[in-house]
């Protein structure tokens, strides 16, 4: 340690160099606590306690695919299925075809199975006496500047009405808040199921999935079997899993989330590196006569191959720390910017970890080749500028 | 008086390419504690590599070197690092301060590799800085003070850890006269008050009457001749 002003004074000797390289290196660690936090909300997507207690079943072969609403009694029979309530995807746009709306047409009881989406009883009871009215999450209302009794027009990108037309136009009735916070329940529409079925001459008593609550989470697994054995050998066999299993296939259907976040990171990482080792390699090539004369004071070959190294790691550090500590900064309005497909991008501990070990190990990487060489300089032709 | 550095039939030998160069031959010298030696001699007649050698910066090709009793010549990097920085200062001819530290945080650098605390540290190299005439200056960095300053704070460096050996090589041969009559006044202090043992590489005959002897190297080969 109390060789750190030696390593900080070395580090900052050319002033404009090492900021603007300390720039590129808050931004690509920016990008990756962005990147990194997308990542970790799609794996917690589906994450939650009631969600445990949740079964999807969706078409075995494909999300698309629909299935028939006489399936609703018999899930309601398998025994250990506390209730079942079911949706369509409806889709929706709210003026502009870029305002996506996340909006599902929705079984009565749907509400029932979701707990943690918060509505008041008159609201629901508006809801349920009105087949023209629609819930809207909070964020939603807000972002919007929606008013209950409002009529909302939203445009539904697969489904036209009974005129052809695919502008639906609702009611809004009351206002859905979801009790953890959940920027995706909070910016969802939802309408009558039967209200979408009735309405539109492309669904003819289909259910896109349906969703059940089970008396046992520990029963979940037989259950779902139970579910799926209902269809089995016919031509619309299920697929059942748990709400969390459910989301991250239909997030996986879309895109490897993983895959396109190591990819970018790994090309960023890549530039990061040549660019910061190319520095650090002028920067040691500058001050070989400097080093020289620390060696001549007795600094040993492994002291000055330390102060180079602690001088790289120490780059990256600083760079990564502020890099990150920006992303939490930005995390905090991120959930809105997105509509609410991004949710808690917050950097968790495990991206702070994550962070931290890439900032250090990138500054082993560069301050390796340049390290030795200050640890090989020969003292007399150093001096003699040879 | 006793010796101090015994240097006996040490030669230097350099690869340049294919071909072998032996820059110094065969040199013996003695030199006693609390001398004060002036080397000088044609460019490229050896004086940096000998200097070099005394101060184990690198070793001889044969021969051998002691220096207060201890062979150092034999000693391995890391060994002779550890030798370096309890017996020997160093003095060259571009100061070779760290422009990013004070004049004070110079002085103190040697001093990071002995077991001191940094209060002790601050202290000492105080100490040293006002031995050199600079107490004033402790705050300024190498680029607020001018060549001899520079100096004088490499000076303070060099004798910070309290060595038996100052290696001078072209101590002013960058500096005016004036700084350069500061200077070689204070080595002959450093000589004459503090008990240091100096030897000078210098093309300066002025700078050669600071010292109590003059040595003349020529190809290599050592002239002795006394003066003043
Ligand atoms: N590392 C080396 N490799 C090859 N040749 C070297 C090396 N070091 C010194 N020499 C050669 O050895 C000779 C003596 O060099 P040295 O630096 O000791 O001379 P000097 O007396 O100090 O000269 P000057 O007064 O110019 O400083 C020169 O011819 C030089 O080119
Ligand atoms: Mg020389």
């Amino acid at each position: 340690m109390k060789y750190l002003h030696l390593i900080w004074a070395a580090l900052f000797r050319r002033k404009t160099r090492t900021i603007l390289t300390l720039l590129s290196i808050i931004m690509a660690f920016l990008l990756f606590g962005l990147l990194d936090a997308v990542r970790v909300s799609f794996e917690d997507a589906g994450k939650s306690a009631n969600g445990a207690e949740r079964l999807q079943t969706g078409a075995r072969l494909s999300f698309i695919q629909t299935l028939p609403k006489s399936l609703e009694p018999k899930i309601a029979a398998v025994s250990g299925v506390k209730d079942v309530a079911y949706a369509n995807w409806f889709g929706g746009a709210y003026q502009d075809p870029h305002n996506q709306v996340f909006t599902f047409a929705v079984s009565d009881n749907y509400l029932d199975v979701y707990p943690e989406v918060l509505v008041t009883p008159e609201d629901r009871k508006a809801f349920n006496e009105d087949l023209n009215g629609i819930l809207a999450g909070e964020m939603l209302i807000k972002k919007y500047g929606w008013k209950i009794g409002d009529t909302i027009p939203l445009q539904s990108q697969i489904f036209p009405n009974q005129e052809g037309s695919k502008n639906w136009s609702f009611k809004l009735v009351g206002v859905m808040k979801s009790k953890d916070g959940d920027a995706f329940q909070e910016g969802m529409v939802l309408l009558h199921w039967k209200k979408f079925d009735e309405t539109t001459p492309y669904n003819q008593g289909e259910v896109g999935w349906y969703i059940s609550r089970v008396k046992d989470v520990n029963q979940a697994d037989r259950i779902a079997r139970d579910i799926d054995a209902l269809s089995a050998n016919s031509d619309h066999e299920t697929k059942t899993q748990t709400e969390e299993a459910a989301t991250r296939n239909w997030i996986k259907q879309m895109a490897d989330i993983g895959l396109i976040v190591t990819s970018i990171m790994g090309a960023v990482f890549f530039t990061l590196v040549l660019l910061t080792g190319n520095t650090m390699m002028q920067a040691v090539r500058e001050r070989t006569s400097e080093l020289a004369v620390l060696k001549t004071m007795g600094f040993s070959d492994n002291k000055v191959l330390a102060l180079v190294l602690g001088e790289s790691v120490l780059l990256l550090l600083l760079g990564g720390v502020i890099g990150l500590a920006l992303v939490s900064a930005i995390g905090m309005v991120l959930p809105t910017m997105s509509g609410g497909m991004i949710n808690n991008t917050h950097v968790g501990i495990s991206s702070w970890a994550l962070g931290i070990a890439l900032a250090s190990g990138i500054g082993v990487l560069i301050g390796a080749l340049p390290a030795l060489r200050a640890m090989r300089l020969n003292i007399v032709d150093a001096l003699a500028g040879r | 008086m006793s010796t101090l550095v015994e240097i006996r039939d040490v030669s230097k030998t350099y690869a340049r390419g294919k071909q072998k160069v032996e820059v110094l031959h065969h040199v013996n010298l003695d030199i006693q504690q609390g001398d004060f030696l002036a080397l000088m001699g044609p460019s490229g007649s050896g004086k940096t590599t000998l200097l070099n050698l005394i101060g184990g910066l690198d070793s001889p090709s044969g021969g051998s070197i002691s220096v207060g009793g201890q062979r150092i010549d034999t000693l391995g990097g890391g060994a002779l690092a550890k030798w370096r920085a309890a017996n020997v200062g160093f003095i060259f001819q571009f100061y070779n301060l760290l422009p990013m530290l004070s004049a004070q945080k110079n002085v103190e650098v040697p001093l990071l590799l002995t077991g001191l605390s940094a209060a002790e540290r601050k202290r000492n190299a105080a100490i040293a800085l006002q031995l050199v005439g600079l107490a004033d200056r402790a705050s300024h960095k190498p680029t607020e003070l001018s060549g001899g300053q520079q100096q004088r704070v490499a000076i303070a460096r060099a004798i910070v850890s309290d060595p038996s050996l100052l290696v001078c090589d072209e101590p002013t041969g960058d500096l005016d006269r004036q700084s350069a009559e500061d200077v070689l006044g204070l080595l002959q202090v450093l000589n004459r008050e503090h008990g240091k043992t100096l030897i000078m590489v210098t093309h300066d005959p002025k700078a050669a009457e600071y010292a109590e002897q003059t040595l003349h190297l020529d190809k290599g080969t050592l002239v002795e001749q006394a003066t003043a």
